[in-house]
């Protein structure tokens, strides 16, 4: 596993308000990095600078070169996709097309061999292609967003709060499609409010409060620490 | 009324209804992927007509200085918005379409000009004088406020107006040309007859709105505009830059209203303050349409252009009264069905 996303001593403002401040990170190909954390944490504010959606100051180098000042189209055709908590489709085109612009930075062949991989691993997406976006049901746009950042063939995928307002059984489909995308060999960085079923995913996790990590370590470690248990684990364990 | 009288009254509001309906889809474009109301859109009608004039005539364009002018600010801008070095590949390409075309064109020009071209060498001539004031424009006046509110963004579609009149005035003098027709024969429709300009501009805009329909639904790059006018955010995670669409968006504006402008120099005579009124008819059509709707803009603006006809006859004084009082009605109408917040 190589090291492909490191992100160092970054911090994001929103006016005089420091929404996330000295974090440093990485994530590896063929792995699952997570960011847990309650909300107002700074979680997204975080994913969302990355993205190259937010001003940020620190340094992102992405497969060995400083991205910091690429904006999010740039970063996109790099290969760090994003796929942010309100999916951002294009909900008056249809999913074939929302998907076949996900591809906008890659060749022709190449959008026509994703499409096809997408199909294969969201089969909703090939029954709803013709459907518009608009009229998708919250699963089906969670499968379309990430689908639409599949197609641009990203090394590294960013996902925020994929399970969000979901149902059980789909949120149960996102993670089986999460541990797919690490085993083929894209690193993911994984947002998440649902900790243990984050914690279950991730091979590395990132505690985040008010804008700092305060913990981090191997996901399978810390799935047993004590005041993680207590935090985050109890109440989301009692519920499952 | 007799029904002959009707029949021109129509074919007269079909043929401004037709050119307002090339505005009305550019305002509605240029909306949708800058939140721009992009008010100078008629001016660069008038610059196009004037343009093709002046070459008829064998004068070089002022319009040809004035592209010069506007690259050089360009490049000063983008050069003041430095704060690393550029790599040598986007130096060359933004110093080459901000100085090195205009430059080439005005000297070009000046020769060509006077040598008698033929009229397909003066529309070439035209649009690569024209269009490229579209990006310009908008590289200049709109870039650097790229997160402004529409409001704010209106005021200044407003000032880039007031500019490109002082601009054509300075450039192409007060008074008013009319080109030669492009094809000057004439077509017998049972008891009409239309006149060859007039059937050529009505052709050109069906095939122009037929064409923009294919690329809106046919090509990648319609669907990546027709992207960032849905969800610019949602844009910019595909990798489609904002910027680029909207400066794609203002290459297709100019090139639709420097088309507007060579169809109709023949049939109306232009000044340099012409294209107010043309493109506020446009907006008018646009605002009909809410802003949203290409085949609503289109047949707002044929409707808007009929009803201008009848009202030219019926009581010419107060023509434009009723063209533009006919916009209150349909506000408030809008404003009671949809009620929106400023920024949507």
């Amino acid at each position: 596993m190589t090291v492909l996303l490191s992100v160092e001593d970054a911090a994001v403002s929103y006016g005089a308000v420091e929404a996330v401040r000295g974090v440093a990170l990485q994530v590896a190909s063929g792995s699952v990095a997570t960011i847990i954390g309650a909300n107002g944490a700074g979680k997204t504010s975080l994913l969302s600078a990355l993205g190259g959606l937010l001003p940020m100051r620190g340094r992102v180098i992405y497969d060995g070169h400083d991205i910091t000042r690429l904006g999010t189209a740039d970063r996109v055709a790099a290969g760090l996709a994003l796929v942010t908590e309100s999916r951002d489709l294009f909900g008056t085109m249809t999913v074939e097309d929302n998907l076949r612009l996900g591809a906008y930075t890659r060749t022709r062949a190449e959008a026509a061999q994703g499409i096809e991989e997408v199909f294969g691993r969201f089969p909703k997406l090939k029954e709803r292609r013709t459907q518009l976006a608009g009229t998708l049901s919250g699963g089906e746009r969670q499968m379309l967003a990430t689908g639409r950042a599949l197609m641009s063939r990203p090394s590294v995928l960013m996902l925020d709060e994929p399970s969000l307002g979901l149902a059980p059984l789909i949120v149960r489909d996102i993670f089986h499609i999460i541990t797919e995308l690490r085993n083929d060999g894209i690193g993911v960085l994984l947002v998440e409010q649902n900790a243990r079923a984050a914690l279950q995913t991730a091979d590395h996790a990132y505690v985040m409060e008010l804008g700092r990590f305060v913990m981090q370590g191997a996901a399978a470690e810390m799935m047993h620490d004590q005041r993680l248990v207590e935090t985050y684990l109890g109440i989301s364990g009692a519920g499952n | 009324m007799d029904s002959t009288i009707a029949l021109f009254l129509v074919q007269d509001g079909l043929i401004n209804g037709a050119i307002y309906a090339l505005l009305a889809v550019c305002f509605v474009l240029l909306f949708a992927v800058t939140r721009i109301i992009f008010i100078p859109q008629g001016d660069f009608v008038a610059f196009a007509g004037l343009t093709l004039a002046a070459l008829e005539m064998g004068v070089a364009p002022g319009s040809a200085l004035l592209l010069v002018c506007l690259g050089v600010a360009c490049a000063l801008f983008d050069l003041a918005g430095l704060r690393n070095w550029p790599p040598a590949g986007w130096l060359l390409r933004r110093l080459g379409a901000y100085l090195a075309l205009p430059l080439v064109l005005w000297l070009g020009v000046r020769d060509l000009a006077p040598m008698d071209l033929p009229v397909w060498a003066d529309i070439c001539l035209t649009l690569v004088i024209v269009v490229p004031m579209g990006p310009f424009t908008y590289r200049l006046a709109f870039e650097p406020m790229r997160n402004a509110s529409i409001l704010a963004l209106l005021i200044t579609s407003v000032g880039v107006h007031l500019v490109m009149m002082g601009l054509g005035l300075l450039f192409f003098g007060a008074e008013g040309y009319r080109s030669t027709p492009i094809w000057g024969g004439t077509i017998l429709l049972g008891p009409m007859m239309i006149q060859g300009q007039s059937a050529l501009l009505m052709v050109c805009t069906l095939v122009i709105l037929g064409l923009l329909w294919c690329f809106f639904t046919r090509t990648l790059a319609g669907k990546a505009l027709q992207a960032a006018a849905v969800s610019a955010r949602g844009a910019e995670l595909v990798g489609i830059s904002v910027e680029t669409a909207g400066r794609r968006a203002f290459v297709l504006a100019g090139l639709i209203a420097a088309i507007a402008g060579i169809l109709i120099a023949p049939i109306t005579t232009l000044y340099y303050d012409s294209g107010f009124l043309i493109g506020l008819k446009g907006f008018v059509a646009a605002i009909v349409a809410g802003f949203a709707s290409f085949p609503g803009a289109v047949f707002s603006a044929i409707v808007l252009g009929i009803i201008e006809a009848f009202a030219a006859f019926w009581a010419s004084a107060f023509k434009e009264v009723i063209v533009f009082g006919l916009v209150l009605p349909i506000l408030l109408w809008r404003s009671l069905t949809n009620p929106h917040d400023e920024e949507h």
